[in-house]
């Protein structure tokens, strides 16, 4: 059993550990990863990027159920779920050889096997409960990502009850189905069932959908969804599920009005959040404090126990691999000593979700910035004054934007649409940059493209709305 | 091509100079070795070589030009047979103007980035591995030009009027950002008001005066001292020295040979090195937030000259006897005094203690402010006959106080005590220094 010494270890090839890696050879360190699964994480292989092909094929399918407004027709359509699912899974399997491509390319060692802290800079590696590695290392960072979780009486089976890694992997369309939980998971699995057909239902507990996001776009996106088809239940809890057979679950919903209704599923999925994998990995023995199943960081992502980092979910909200990608470049240039390293300003940190309408915000929602003190201008505007949006065909959503009334800062950007995804990073660079409303005024937004929703918002927000 | 004449680096820790004057006039000829021009910086003048032939055809920074940044450019020559018409086409850098200007940041142009072979040599050179350090000096003094700051920082120190060029920004390569103006709105952080923020009333109501123009000294002492007093939480500990041994040891000595005549204060400079090597931790500085000690005692000496002070350093001093330090003290002391003043930054600039004495002036006792960032300052007292008691009784002794003023980052009180005990050890009992 070789012991190998590095500059830098990671525990976890997600996308925070894969990218801190490649960001510590090109400052020179000697980087070691550790991965028990598949490089990439969950992120590439069970998250972000197979939901985003599925999702793919449910919008495709949408537009196709649309083919008449567009003076087009075509036969019956139809779909094979298994090859959908193989074409996700191909996906998965491309990029995760890409990162192992990557990783070989920078010369980072990458270690299959369960890594332990072990104590005195030492990190050992398992395999089958066997030890196959002992690495030693100035510095170890802790990647090692989250799970779903689960709450009392709501327990996955894998087979009726689905977390998000079988929700990806369906062997037939289920006719209906439950959603517990309205977060960014759960809503992109709604809204993929529900595009195939599944009669889905949502519940959540707290009074709106999507409750991370501006009020405004819970309530513009719940109003959709509904028009979609789907139930959705808010201020509401499932008590139990059961099992009824060997097609059905049986779930005991407490409503917002207390009234409690018992509905059958054929499956449900649990979407209710998610807590960090801490456990059996050498934490508690070398001083790394965990609080409510996440480890606590510093600025740098340190943690209490000197030589020891973590970085990304395990560290806690929000969720987001970009997030642990930028958490993972600051704590490694920091251990390399690279000047100018910032902490990670979390308002500046976007969020997506890929539903239908896709959702997209970064910094604070109005709610939240007159819960800070600030005095606000706030700006709309809806896809239906966007001429490109029209000439798409997606005039539902819109783009609203919340600046302090006094210094002109951008604290929010909040958008519901077709591609808002792909906009919000506009935002995001005003916001790093600290723009004021007049640069983004100044700003000139390409003709015809929704972007320029972007721009008549902040318009708006100073009563200078053009297309309204 | 014209060759740009750059303001140089004479010392590492140079970011600026003054053109005192120029020797050539624009359109004089000139030959490699030339004296071209003279710079004055903190605390020495200096003559500026040429090294290739041709002719001055610009004077950009007349004499008298102050703040001139490192590298910027003052002079630019024209190779043999260039028409001056070629000038015209140059750009040439905006020049530092006088600092209360500076206050007005947008008018300045960018910083255009010259950076031809140097082609002037100093006189009387620092070594030419001091290169300039630009990158260094980019951050200790923001260079004139461009302030770089976000819209939003911006806006708000308009909004809330402070002056962006008196802020330290925190983002990217120094950009000041929404959280800088934060920081000093709220106290957090330092911003030094504008010159131009001054209240004008209290001036106007002090009666007539005379603006004297400060040298470059005066202003590095007003600039350096301020710093410490603000900066260096001081403490002062104050101790009784009875000389009349040590003056019965000096007589003896300086009676045996005219080689040398030592004074009270090689005494207690040798004292001083001697008890610094005794308590090591008090030989030490504050830096970057961590505590750095000295292996080397390099004692820094006040010495007065006309239009301020300098303060030469006695290198290794607790490897040296009293004459060797007399003698060396003599010599950098005349230096000092000499028109233009004859000490190399190097000798004037480090140090790791300073003394002060004013003992000669018939000061009793006072107290020094520090010279960062050295930790302690001696400020010697004269020696003088007080009426003591001495085992009961009254006596008569030369008394000499000392005030020692202290860092209390670096040196806490028992320390300093400490240090001082060993001082008055040595000082008392004159033979133990030779030991």
């Amino acid at each position: 059993m070789a012991e190998k010494s590095f500059d830098v270890v990671i525990l976890g090839g997600g996308p925070g550990g894969y990218v801190a890696a490649i960001r510590a050879a090109q400052l020179g360190l000697k980087t070691a990863v550790v991965e028990r699964e598949h490089l990439g994480g969950i992120c590439l292989n069970w998250g972000c990027i197979p939901t985003k092909a599925l999702l793919r094929v449910s919008e495709i399918r949408h537009t196709l159920d649309r083919l008449d407004e567009f003076g087009l027709s075509c036969g019956e359509i139809s779909f094979d779920i298994s090859k959908i699912v193989k074409r996700s899974r191909q996906i998965s399997g491309q990029l995760s050889k890409g990162v192992e491509f990557l990783l070989k390319k920078h010369k980072v060692t990458v270690i299959m096997g369960d890594g332990r802290l072990a104590g005195g800079g030492k990190v050992a590696v398992s395999k089958d409960g066997k030890e196959i590695a002992q690495l030693s290392a100035t510095h170890i960072i802790v990647a090692t990502g989250a799970r779903a979780r689960e709450l009392p009486g709501l327990v996955a089976d894998g087979d009726l009850v689905w977390t998000y890694k079988e929700a990806m992997v369906p062997k037939a369309m289920p006719k209906s189905l439950l959603v517990v939980g309205s977060g960014a998971i759960g809503m992109e699995f709604a809204s993929f069932y529900s595009d195939l057909g599944a009669g889905v239902t949502v519940v959540e507990v707290l009074p709106r959908v999507l409750p991370v996001e501006d009020e405004e776009i819970s309530a513009f996106a719940e109003k959709q969804f509904k028009k979609q088809g789907m139930t959705i239940f808010t201020g509401a809890t499932v008590q139990s599920l059961k099992k009824k057979g060997v097609n059905a679950v049986s779930a005991t919903i407490q409503t917002a009005d207390g009234k409690v209704k018992q509905l059958d599923f054929e499956r449900a999925i649990l979407a209710v959040g998610i807590v960090g994998n801490v456990e059996n990995i050498g934490l508690e023995e070398s001083g790394v404090q965990v609080d409510r199943g996440h480890i606590k960081t510093g600025p740098y992502m340190e943690t209490d126990a000197s030589g020891i980092y973590a970085i990304g979910d395990v560290t806690g909200a929000p969720w987001l691999a970009h997030k642990a990608m930028h958490e993972g470049v600051l704590c490694v240039e920091k251990i390399a000593g690279v000047e100018g390293v910032h902490p990670l300003n979390a308002s500046n940190v976007p969020g997506c979700t890929y539903c239908r309408p896709q959702i997209a915000s970064v910094g604070l929602s109005e709610a939240a910035a007159l819960e800070k003190g600030h005095e606000v201008r706030v700006g709309r505007f809806p896809f239906m004054g966007n001429g490109k949006a029209i000439a798409l065909g997606e005039t539902e959503g819109m783009v609203k934007t919340v600046f302090d009334a006094k210094t002109g800062e951008l604290l929010g950007a909040h958008m519901i649409g077709a591609e808002v995804t792909e906009l919000i990073q506009g935002y995001t660079i005003a916001k790093t940059m600290e723009c004021t409303e007049a640069d983004l005024m100044q700003t000139i937004f390409p003709h015809p493209t929704l972007s320029e929703m972007m721009h008549e918002s902040v318009l708006d927000a100073y009563d200078r709305v053009l297309h309204i | 091509m014209p060759i740009n004449v750059l303001m140089p680096a004479l010392s590492p820790t140079m970011t600026e100079g003054n053109v005192a004057s120029w020797m050539k006039k624009e359109g004089d000829k000139i030959s490699a070795g030339d004296l071209l021009c003279e710079i004055e910086t903190d605390k020495a003048t200096m003559e500026i070589e040429a090294i290739d032939d041709g002719v001055l055809g610009k004077i950009v920074t007349p004499d008298g030009t102050e703040n001139v940044p490192v590298n910027a450019v003052i002079g630019i020559i024209l190779e043999e047979g260039e028409d001056a018409a070629v000038l015209d086409g140059i750009e040439i850098p905006a020049v530092a103007a006088a600092p209360v200007e500076t206050a007005a940041p947008a008018q300045a142009a960018p910083v255009a980035p010259v950076a031809p072979a140097a082609q002037v040599i100093v006189a009387q050179a620092a070594p030419a591995s001091q290169a300039p350090p630009v990158a260094h000096a980019a951050q200790a003094a923001r260079p004139e030009g461009r302030i770089f700051a976000s819209p939003l920082a911006r806006r708000m120190a308009t909004q809330s009027g402070l002056d962006l060029a008196a802020i330290a920004g925190s983002g990217p390569k120094g950009r000041i950002v929404k959280a800088d103006i934060e920081a000093v709105l709220s106290g957090a952080a330092p911003s030094a008001p504008a010159p131009t923020t001054m209240p004008a009333a209290p001036l106007a109501a002090i009666g007539p005066y005379e603006d004297i123009p400060t040298s470059k000294m005066r202003k590095v002492i007003a600039q350096r001292l301020q710093e410490a007093k603000q900066t260096v939480p001081h403490f002062y500990l104050t101790i009784e020295c009875e000389i009349d041994g040590l003056l019965k040891v000096r007589k003896e000595l300086n009676g045996r040979s005219d080689a040398y005549k030592l004074s009270v204060n090689d005494f207690v400079i040798r004292a001083s090195a001697l008890a610094l090597r005794k308590v090591p931790e008090c030989n030490a500085s504050w830096i970057d937030g961590g505590l750095r000690q000295y292996s080397g005692v390099d004692i820094s000496v006040a010495v007065a000259i006309d239009d301020g002070l300098v303060t030469p350093i006695l290198r290794n001093a607790d490897h040296k006897g009293l004459s060797a330090l007399s003698e060396e003290m003599k010599e950098l002391a005349a230096r000092a005094r000499a028109k233009p003043m004859g000490l190399m930054p190097e000798e004037y600039q480090g140090g790791t203690f300073s003394i002060s004495n004013l003992g000669m002036l018939g000061i009793k006792e006072f107290a020094a402010i520090i010279n960062p960032p050295q930790s302690m300052i001696l400020a010697v007292g004269a020696g003088e006959q007080r009426p003591v008691v001495k085992d009961g009784a009254l006596a008569i002794a030369t008394m000499m106080s000392c005030t020692l003023s202290v860092d209390h980052r670096v040196v806490d009180g028992a320390a300093g005590a400490r240090f001082l005990g060993a001082f008055k050890g040595f000082i008392e009992d004159p033979l133990t220094m030779l030991l």
